[in-house]
């Protein structure tokens, strides 16, 4: 088989389902959005991923991934 | 006249304080206009929510924190619609990360959609979780005397009764509540929620109140800007109202403050 489709992983983004190339890290995802550098907080899993292992960290089939931001509030 | 004298702070936890005027970020016409109140009130706390980023987000739509950068104010994340301990309790992780390791957080666990009421139980669980992970818990709490007690002693630093629903204006609906916890309670009490115009703020602070937290009362006044002087001014004269030491009420009994010998047309005594 020559025109093989590159693996894919479904996880939830901010309870949304979304469709990943394998392998993908936090990292890229944050990248791809035009999130990298803004000021976010990550969670994975229910446990929060500090910034600094973002590259390293690599999303899983069925990840439920959190990414905050502070908004205006009382 | 002597000025507000330079010793006079807002100690909460390891940080001090000169304002006793805390404000909130939301419900602005936009990020110019937050800034602009916040200066005019002369807040350095101002409260912040957490929320999911929206995924479909314009990458290049302002942020909030550019407007309010962290080496300026001091930013005090809060629970705004968590419902339970264990969502207060991930939110503030998230701000902590957020935030680079910052410890001060404004707690708040609702207990319905309806009445904003702080769901007590669930907000002591998450109080005592959180002090035991590092953070210095500012808690919005019913005005319940014990309840702002446990909270002092699970090691909360600031205690935040509601004076009235959140958003509703209404003011200091119970001030013989407040005073009982304000005997009680030796960390600071701030007065969270209800106050409506610049006198509710400065019945608060005359009644010994440490601080005054408001958010609509300042973005939903036509003039926002004024509104948040009007606040800080308040805040100002009432502590030092406080300070000064109210005269005594004399209830049915008038005494004139003029003197009462000498007035014209009178026989001498």
């Amino acid at each position: 088989m020559s025109a093989e489709i590159p693996p894919t992983l479904t996880c939830r983004v901010n309870g949304e389902l979304l469709s990943l190339p394998a392998g993908t890290t936090l990292a890229d995802l944050l990248r791809e959005r035009g999130w990298a550098g803004k000021r976010v907080a990550v969670e994975r899993n229910g446990e929060i991923v500090p910034r600094s292992l973002y590259a390293q960290t690599a999303i899983a089939e069925g990840d439920a991934i959190e990414v905050v931001v502070a908004v205006g509030g009382g | 006249m002597t000025e507000p004298d330079d010793t006079d702070f807002l100690t909460l936890g390891a940080r001090r304080f000169r304002s006793r005027l805390l404000v909130g970020t939301g419900k602005y016409r936009d990020f110019a206009q937050t800034r602009a109140a916040i200066e005019a009130s002369g807040a350095e706390i101002v409260t912040v929510a957490i929320r999911r980023i929206n995924l479909g987000q314009n990458p290049d739509e302002p942020n909030l924190l550019d407007y309010l950068p962290p080496e300026r104010f001091t930013l005090l994340p809060n629970t705004a619609g968590c419902y339970t301990a264990e969502e207060a309790v991930r939110t503030l992780r998230l701000a902590r990360e957020l935030l680079d390791g910052h410890t001060l957080v404004k707690l708040e666990v609702l207990g319905d959609a309806e009445t904003l009421y702080p769901n007590m139980p669930e907000t002591l669980k998450a109080a005592e979780r959180l002090v035991t992970e590092g953070f210095e818990v500012m808690v919005y709490c019913s005005d319940d005397p014990i309840q702002a007690q446990l909270l002092e002693e699970m090691g909360c630093v600031a205690i935040m009764p509601l004076a009235s629903l959140i958003g509703s204006g209404m003011g200091i609906l119970n001030p013989w509540n407040l005073r009982l916890i304000l005997e009680r309670i030796r960390v600071p009490v701030i007065v969270d929620a209800g106050v409506g115009t610049a006198s509710d703020a400065a019945i608060a602070m005359e009644l010994g109140c440490d601080g005054v937290l408001t958010n609509t009362a300042i973005a939903q006044a036509r003039d926002p800007i004024r509104m948040a002087r009007a606040m800080r001014l308040a805040v100002e004269s009432g502590r030092e109202a406080w300070r000064a030491g109210r005269m005594p009420r004399k209830f049915y009994s008038a005494d004139p403050s003029s003197p009462l010998t000498g007035v014209i047309g009178r026989p001498t005594p």
